[in-house]
């Protein structure tokens, strides 16, 4: 039997849509003057590595794709969960199955309107390994039926537990309840596509002269490498609300031509703001800095694989060493938070943890390593060596350089440094071949387990090759608690075996940071994803 | 001479098969695959994509069937960029590298042998000594200072060109990022020049055309800019090369769709299949463009005969 409940957190996002009308698009004050021309130009990083929900990958393509489709879900500007494609949805009492009501006006950009065919065939493309997509994996974070068997070329796509009630109803069904479901809808590999037209283009349906799209935007022209111009979708369900009618995606490599670009007022919205000049652009045009809280942290791990990173009170003794303060201020210094948990505090409804390590000051907490390390047997007749592996960045070697200066201040440790290109760090940390390396996580979803879950033993990206079962098992059971407040206090507990095991050092949070010109309304404050979407843009008069 | 350019062809064949075969296996041999990334991929997924690009076969079949697709001109799919094929980044990317360092190189040409003679004949006056002096600075300044300083005042302090961007080549776009361009080259190609010139102004049959009584102009035009010239010809082949091969840095400060910015962001991603098509590209201009230089060597200078 199954009876529509909605969830208490999907209750609060449907309160919010009513609240404040329209939520989902540009939001424009009363009184502000809008400019004739809608252009918003924005700074993406580099050149997405594709356009396609189901292949794309990274945070340039995820900018474009968000603003060229739209999911069952989307986002508001603070990073909480609001009906997208789908205008409500509900769960079975089981928690197993999930049944979205699609929007009636829901449209592609050539007039047709989206179906729930058009999902079905998605999440299915998604796991089909003939797409080869690299996100397939997200599929299995909900255990929709049969995503692993799929992948794994055992069973066909269209036996995933996916289904077109109807063609405006599309119906999921889990292996395990997974109370955050909704929430993971708002990432890119779940947005439906164009069935018809991927049939008829192949590979080539992405290029601006084949696409068909249900965002707010629709692709007008692609040069690899120089910009993404996307125009309006006039058959978007809310293009009455949206403000903004043309946007331009640049894919500028250079932090500092990127910042000379925007100077010459060529850029709205930068990328990211070139360490060396955050400082004097803090002091000359404060208003203009825009920082917001990533959920992503910035970490050390170690190899417990490997002795004596293998033993707890060494790896708590260098965590401890460590000042975070200093570095998140005077290091980085971007508006960087220190952190002592894993999971950042942006994540939305986490708990934070109540950590001893946490409490003290660092003098107590520097005391506190010394006597572990003399504890684990290391002192000054037996000192510690230790290889610290970073991937090659101005940035990465200051926190290096400054790490190990206070390793060797405080605990008489030797570090050596050593740096590799990008793709060969990424071989050396696979392959395990490191006592202490550099690493930084960002959140695919807004929850915690998209942090915690890293640590899993069984998880790909454990590179610490850390195991611990009441982890695992407290991990499990947060995947099957429904209410989001017990949920809370389960990753609590998951969070103090970490601290107490410390199988990575956590340092400071991510930040985004970004220069945002003052004719630019809607920029979201709060948006712990760092989802801009242009649709809740508009141009003010100047 | 012809039987010289069928001999020069005959050899660029083989050379470029093992220009191929080397940088093949250098590739396979670098640390990392281009489906690495922050997140370690679950060994199923992996196993699909892998497949999907032929990565699960073993390396010498892989060497093989890329030289069979080569052969029918096809340079295979891009690892990193999904959506395009070698030869669609290629189409896009090649004409403008083309455009703007052809007209980079033209500028290089006309203006550095010019000022290269003046300075020549105006061996040891002021004139010399700013003409060597700028050309110096530009010898010495590379292009990423130059690039930025271009922007810095043509772009941010007075707002009369963009700083960056291409827009499908309209020519305000390109003033700055050919001027940056031709600059290094353009100084080099002065001081060639220069230091030729004199050279065969010293020599004997210029004395004696002196000694016959030409006209100066004449005996310049006539008998001594074309054998000056030749050092700079020799010059030119790797120069053009470098010009519409290698603007990676220009490419990069002024955010240019050309193929430098593949040839880096190809090597960094890993994308095996985009550097090799950018190394037999290259690697074919280089061959090309040397035999002009060999068969351009005949024309300007009569001593010179090929067998």
């Amino acid at each position: 039997m199954k009876t529509k409940k909605l969830l208490a957190s999907l209750t609060l996002a449907a309160a919010a849509v009513s609240a404040a009308i329209p939520v989902q698009a540009a939001d424009v004050p009363a009184g502000t003057e809008l400019a004739a021309e809608q252009v918003f130009r924005r700074g993406i990083g580099s050149e997405p590595a594709s356009l396609d929900p189901q292949k794309v990958e990274g945070t340039p393509g995820g900018f474009v794709v968000r603003d060229l489709f739209e999911g069952l879900v989307t986002q508001d500007g603070d990073g909480n969960t609001i009906p997208g494609t789908a205008e409500s949805w509900s769960v079975s009492d089981d928690g197993l199955v999930y049944t979205f009501d699609l929007r009636k006006n829901a449209n592609w950009s050539n007039g047709d309107p989206v179906t729930a065919d058009d999902f079905v065939f998605a999440f299915q493309r998604a796991v089909d390994p003939a797409t080869a997509s690299k996100y397939g994996w997200y599929m299995q974070i909900p255990g929709i039926v049969n995503a692993d068997a799929i992948i794994d070329g055992k069973l066909e796509p269209s036996e995933l537990g996916v289904k077109a009630v109807d063609d405006k109803t599309f119906e999921v069904t889990l292996k395990a309840p997974v109370p955050f479901f909704p929430k993971l809808l708002a990432h890119y590999t779940t947005f439906p596509t164009p069935k018809k037209v991927i049939e008829e283009f192949g590979d080539q349906w992405t290029r601006a002269e084949n696409i068909v799209s249900n965002g707010a935007y629709t692709m007008d022209k692609w040069v690899v490498n120089e910009r993404i111009v996307s125009k309006r979708n006039p058959f978007y369900w809310n293009n009455e609300k949206t403000v903004v009618d043309e946007v331009h995606y640049l894919p500028i490599v250079s932090q500092t031509a990127e910042l000379n670009r925007y100077k010459a007022g060529e850029v709205d919205m930068t990328n990211e703001i070139p360490l060396d000049h955050f400082k004097s652009l803090q002091k000359n045009i404060p208003s203009e800095v825009r920082i917001t809280p990533q959920i992503g942290t910035y970490y050390y791990t170690f190899n417990t694989q490997k002795a004596p990173f293998n033993d707890a009170r060494v790896r708590k003794a260098l965590a401890y060493a460590i000042n975070r303060e200093a570095i998140a201020k005077f290091v980085v210094g971007q508006g960087e938070k220190p952190t002592f948990s894993f999971t950042p505090d942006s994540v939305n409804g986490f708990v934070k943890p109540d950590l001893d390590w946490e409490k003290i000051s660092q003098k107590k907490r520097e005391t506190e390593a010394k006597r572990l390390l003399v504890e684990a047997g290391f002192d000054k007749s037996n000192p510690l060596n230790i290889e610290l592996l970073y991937n090659t960045s101005e940035s990465h070697k200051k926190v290096a350089i400054a790490v190990s200066q206070m390793w060797k201040q405080t605990l008489g440790v030797t570090v050596t440094l050593r740096n590799e290109e990008w793709k060969t760090y990424l071989d050396t940390r696979l392959q395990g071949d490191f006592d202490v390396t550099r690493a930084g996580w960002l959140g695919d979803y807004n929850e915690a387990s998209t942090m915690l879950s890293l640590w899993n033993s069984f998880s790909d990206l454990n590179d610490a090759k850390w195991a611990n079962e009441e982890y695992d098992a407290l991990l499990e059971q947060a995947k099957t608690t429904l209410d989001e407040g017990k949920r809370g206090l389960v990753y609590e507990k998951a969070e103090q075996i970490f601290a107490q095991e410390m199988p990575a050092a956590p340092i400071y949070q991510y930040v985004s940071s970004r220069l945002v010109k003052p004719y630019v309304g809607g920029y979201p404050a709060n948006n712990p994803e760092d989802n801009v979407f242009s649709r809740d843009i508009y141009i003010i008069k100047q | 001479m012809l039987k010289f350019i069928i001999k020069r062809l005959a050899v660029a064949v083989p050379t470029l098969l093992v220009l191929i075969t080397i940088s093949f296996f250098l590739m396979q041999a670098a640390p990392g695959s281009p489906f690495t990334g922050e997140r370690n991929l679950p060994p199923e997924i992996l196993k699909n994509i892998e497949a999907k690009y032929n990565l699960d076969k073993p390396v010498w079949q892989q060497y093989f069937l890329y030289l069979g697709n080569l052969a029918k001109g096809d340079l295979g799919p891009s690892f990193k960029y999904r959506d395009y094929t070698v030869n669609d980044l290629l189409e896009q990317s090649f004409p403008v590298s083309l455009k703007i360092g052809s007209v980079a190189f033209l500028f290089t040409v006309v203006i550095g042998i010019f000022i290269g003679t003046i300075a020549a004949l105006k061996q040891n006056t002021i004139l010399d000594y700013i003409i060597m002096a700028l050309a110096m600075t530009g010898v010495v300044l590379p292009s990423f200072v130059i690039a930025p300083l271009l922007v810095l005042i043509f772009s941010i302090t007075l707002h009369w060109l963009p700083a960056g961007g291409w827009n499908g080549g309209s020519w305000e776009y390109m003033v700055l990022p050919v001027t940056a361009m031709a600059i290094m080259y353009m100084a080099s190609i002065a001081r060639i020049q220069r230091s030729s010139m004199i050279e065969v102004l010293n020599s004997n049959y210029i004395r004696t055309a002196r000694a016959k009584g030409l006209p100066w102009k004449v005996i310049i035009t006539r008998h001594a800019l074309r054998p000056s010239m030749l050092p700079v010809v020799s010059y030119l082949g790797p120069a053009f090369v470098g010009i519409i091969t290698g603007s990676v840095v220009v490419e990069t400060v002024f955010g240019l769709p050309g193929i430098g910015q593949h040839f880096v962001n190809g090597a960094l991603n890993r994308d095996y299949s985009l550097v090799l098509g950018l190394t037999i590209i290259i690697g074919a201009l280089t061959i090309l463009f040397t035999a002009i230089v060999d068969i351009l060597y005949a024309v300007i200078d009569p001593k010179i005969r090929y067998q």
